[in-house]
């Protein structure tokens, strides 16, 4: 293999796995560090330069540094650290931080910008050009910001004060509201003569499902995300008794949990494939099961049932589920009778769909055949230059960081664009690596690995928080807990750095390894160097560290799949040719 | 500094035939310096006794004083250990090896420890065949002082702040093979490719068996002008040849070149494949090994690998035709056999 580079900053920020699965790239162990430290407005400070809504996430985040953290593979039965709940600490213990807040020059550039839609996408849009001097407007239809964070994510998860906060920072930076405002024409705003358009209108249209006594059973069948709306805006507030979910995502599980507040007792969720194939994550479908609903897997809606006008359930087909040798599955039934359940209310939720009504087609906009707009997937602009999308709006539902990390990325190509620059000029990242000694054997950082598991978040009663919809269920780690959470983090942004020409060859980081990740050996192909390590190194998505040749024509090859970043190496190493560097990445925004 | 060794290991570490992993045969983290070549000597050891499958329960290692003699503390951590006075392992290896012979003995040494304080009990050792495996970490100072230079420095040999060893240096493998030792190996503690089949080869060998390793003191020794640096040693070893140890219980998987090789079997069955490199060293041959040894001194090079092994070793045990059994299994019956055994002896006797 080639030498590494490890100057391309790319190289370590994959090391850092979370932060690389982060789609905001958000430098996770740096803000885990500094809640060890008690440090929360730093922390949180962090978190929004690069996330936003570091409450709200901390609440509500998909998560998908959490099955990417390294803590997870390093022993079985080890789970990973619980980032998410810990972002939740930051945010829940942070004083006053708003005099943090960038300032707003009082000077405008004289660029005016439309957002349309007032979710994750569009508020990072604004978050981003509003310090730059940029004169804003954001259109939404609610009567406040937020967008699916306020009309889909139940108060139970997500109480209103946290968003009404967080949305608060951006939207008081002097950002012109226009509320309850349906947009139904583009076209009208686009003559409006702004800079710029940024459409972040989510994927605003839920699926239904058209079976036999759909129309029968009338309005005792609702759409999953307008009926969570509709309850979010007070405009429902009771469900009857028997209530049947259709579906497996996080919708469902939003929408039985809803259920259970509003009067439903017997909530079930009814979904077409196994358990384990469900899109729902799993905490969610645990805290789901956690209040009492059952969820019946394999099970393929056929028909309403209708008596007299009158919705009296469901009749579902069981199938099981079969693979094929690429592993594309298909549903095949089962042969046995139709399984009838009871229901007084259906809730369908089984996916959304973006819907564009209101674009008209002569625009410039193209349009897919799927009656998408063609987006560029870094820069974010339509084939209409002054017409950038984002968020679900962009490619299809996805999560509210996915919506923030393209808000950052439109908003750099809008801040191009106004100043007249190729939107292709993306700017680089920002990268730092420093030496983390402080003399022989010191670390700045706090390199012993805890042996503690994953601690659990404590909830509130089951009774109380079925009675009160609003009554958030999870209360957050104390600080006590927190810090110790914060403790099982392995520091990976903490990189053992190999320095050749300074290695003597005496194998001391060979020895002390604990989980046996540097090896020297002679230079192969890569698949062939996997396996002539110490401990074959089998994880592909893992990258090795390949030196230069070393004296005895051998390398080091370190497999980062599973080194916990003790230092051991760096402290046992003679002549410094290891070392520990902290290296920092940070995605660049809009005019950094 | 840390001071524990984090718990997590590679989670598909290899198991044993016992069932362990690598991290059984651990010990304590070592307090010596960082990048001394004792703590790869240690983790040799732990690779080798893993790689045969050792019970650890069944293992006594022995050491006397010195930083190499601190090492035992960090292999082998469940294992039985004897730390002695300095120089008088030997005396205690023999005692334990005579009362319990089904115990490994796994002596752990230095260059002062063996050359200067402890030369008598060395020899003697040596000469009676005592069944253990000696493992001298050879520094050439003495590094727990400050690095002094000790018996085993080359004349001529500069440690970091010293100036050239007047003093002729005492060759440990020349001298056991002088006093007639079995199994006689110089290795590299830089070099786990050749130590690691030596120490399972002479685990295997019944008897005493010597593995002189050299051990840079990268504190006080390790500078240009010494000749047990890491640099020098590498420029300067020439190996009699590559060892290969196969355990009893393993097929033989790897193919040999024709002609260079050869195949020993070990006493418990194990096979040892010695693929020659030095043309010049029968290792089956003391004369052959004593003049090799000497005329790659005079050259001003290190011999390394397998330099003598005497295949039909006996060992103190079945020189002194002692009891099969260790003494703690004896009961009373084995012991006061009763009047009509008594009654036979003396009649043999009249």
């Amino acid at each position: 293999m080639n030498p590494t580079d490890i100057k391309n900053p790319e190289y370590f920020h994959k090391v850092v796995d979370c932060q690389y699965a982060c789609p905001a790239h958000t430098p996770v162990p740096e803000y885990i560090r500094l809640i060890a430290a008690g440090r929360y407005d730093d922390a949180y400070m962090v978190n929004w330069e690069s996330n936003v809504f570091p409450g709200i996430l901390g609440r509500t985040c998909d998560r998908p540094c959490e099955p990417a953290c390294r803590r997870g593979r390093i022993a079985k039965g080890e789970e990973p650290v619980a980032i998410c709940r810990l972002k939740r600490v930051a945010a829940d213990n942070k004083t006053d931080i708003s005099e943090r807040l960038p300032r707003i020059p009082e000077q405008k550039n004289g660029k005016r910008i439309a957002l349309i839609g007032a979710g994750p996408a569009s508020l990072t849009v604004a978050r981003d050009l509003m310090p730059l001097g940029y004169d804003i407007d954001i259109y939404d239809n609610q009567f406040a910001g937020g967008g699916m964070m306020r009309s889909q994510i139940p108060s139970f998860r997500l109480p209103a004060s946290v968003l009404d906060e967080e949305v608060g920072y951006i939207l008081d930076m002097g950002v012109v509201t226009h509320f309850n405002t349906e947009v139904t024409s583009l076209k009208s705003v686009l003559e409006k003569d702004y800079d710029a358009v940024f459409v972040g209108t989510g994927a605003p249209r839920g699926r239904g499902l058209n079976l036999p006594g759909l129309e029968e059973a009338g309005k005792r069948v609702h759409i999953g995300i307008d009926w969570l709306a509709s309850v979010a805006f007070e405009h429902t507030s009771s469900i009857g008794k028997r209530v049947l979910v259709l579906g497996g995502g996080n919708t469902a599980m939003d929408c039985c949990r809803t259920s259970r507040r509003l009067g439903g007792e017997d909530v079930r969720v009814v979904v077409r494939s196994p358990f384990a194939d469900m899109k729902a994550s799993p905490w969610e479908k645990e805290d789901a099961m956690h209040e009492g609903i059952p969820i019946y897997d394999n099970h393929v809606p056929k028909e309403f049932v209708v008596e007299n006008g009158e919705l009296k359930g469901m009749l579902f087909e069981k199938v099981e589920a079969q693979y094929d040798e690429n592993g594309k599955r298909s549903l095949v039934p089962t042969g046995e009778d139709l399984v009838f359940m009871e229901a007084d209310d259906v809730l369908m939720a089984i996916g959304q769909d973006n819907a564009f009504p209101w674009v008209e087609r002569d625009l410039g906009i193209e349009f897919d055949n799927w009656d998408m707009p063609v987006v560029d997937k870094v820069t974010f602009q339509s084939t209409n230059p002054r017409v950038f999308f984002g968020g679900d709006a962009a490619f299809g539902p996805e999560n509210v960081i996915t919506a923030v990390a393209h808000g950052h990325q439109a908003a750099i190509s809008i801040d191009l664009f106004c100043r007249a620059e190729p939107v292709t000029n993306r700017p680089a990242p920002m990268t730092n690596l420093v030496s983390q000694k402080m003399g022989i054997h010191e670390w700045s950082y706090d390199n012993q690995v805890e042996n503690d598991k994953r601690f659990v978040v404590p909830m509130a009663p089951l009774e109380e928080t079925l009675r009160n919809r609003k009554l958030e269920v999870e209360l957050g780690f104390d600080l006590s807990t927190g810090f110790k959470e914060a403790e099982r983090c392995l520091n990976c942004d903490v990189q053992t750095v190999f320095d050749t020409p300074r290695c003597i060859e005496c194998d001391a980081c060979v020895d002390i390894c604990p989980t046996d990740c540097i090896s020297f050996v002679e230079n192969a192909e890569e698949s062939e160097l996997r396996t002539r390590l110490s401990a074959a190194a089998g994880n592909l998505a893992q990258d090795l560290y390949v030196s230069t040749e070393l004296p005895t024509q051998r390398v080091m090859v370190k497999d980062e799949n599973v080194c916990l970043h003790c230092g051991l190496c760096a402290e046992r190493c003679p002549t410094s040719a290891w070392d520990m560097q902290k290296f920092l990445y940070s995605v660049t925004k809009a005019g950094q | 500094m840390s001071y524990q060794l984090p718990k997590f290991r590679h989670p598909d570490l290899p198991v044993n035939a016992l069932g362990y992993t690598r991290a059984d045969y651990e010990g304590s983290i070592s307090t010596l310096c960082a990048g001394c070549g004792h703590d790869s000597i240690s983790g040799a050891i732990v690779r080798a006794c893993h790689e045969l499958a050792l019970e650890p329960h069944k293992i006594a290692k022995l050491s006397g004083i010195g930083c190499s003699s601190k090492s035992p503390t960090y292999f082998l951590g469940k294992s039985h250990g004897f730390n002695s006075v300095h120089g008088r392992m030997p005396s205690v290896v023999s005692g334990a090896n005579m009362a319990n012979r089904d115990l490994l003995y796994l002596g752990v040494s230095g260059d002062g420890d063996t050359a200067s304080i402890g030369m008598g009990q060395f020899a003697h050792a040596v000469r009676r065949n005592l069944n253990m495996v000696y493992i001298v970490m050879n520094n050439g100072c003495y590094g727990l002082t400050k690095g002094q230079d000790s018996a085993t420095a080359d004349a001529g040999s500069a440690s970091k702040k010293g100036d050239p060893n007047p003093f002729s240096a005492i060759d440990l493998p020349g001298l056991a093979l002088q006093l007639g030792a079995t199994f006689v190996a110089r290795s590299f503690s830089g070099d786990k490719g050749q130590l690691v089949p030596l120490i399972k080869a002479a685990i295997s060998h019944r008897g005493f068996a010597l593995i002189d390793v050299i051990s840079p003191c990268v504190t006080f020794n390790n500078n240009p002008g010494s000749t047990k640096s890491y640099d020098f040693v590498r420029e300067h070893a020439e190996a009699t040849g590559t060892v290969d140890f196969v355990p009893m219980r393993e097929e033989i998987t790897t193919s040999y070149p024709a002609g260079r090789s050869q195949e020993v079997t070990l006493h418990d069955g194990s096979v040892l494949h010695l693929e020659k490199l030095a043309p010049d060293l029968d290792p089956f041959d003391r004369v052959s090994a004593m003049v090799a040894l000497q005329r790659h001194s005079a050259e001003g090079q290190i011999l390394t690998g397998l330099i003598y092994m005497d295949k039909d070793s006996r060992d103190l045990h079945d020189i002194m035709e002692t009891s099969r059994r260790p003494l703690n299994s004896l009961v009373e019956e084995d012991l006061c056999p009763g009047d009509k055994v008594l009654a036979n002896i003396n009649a043999s006797l009249r």
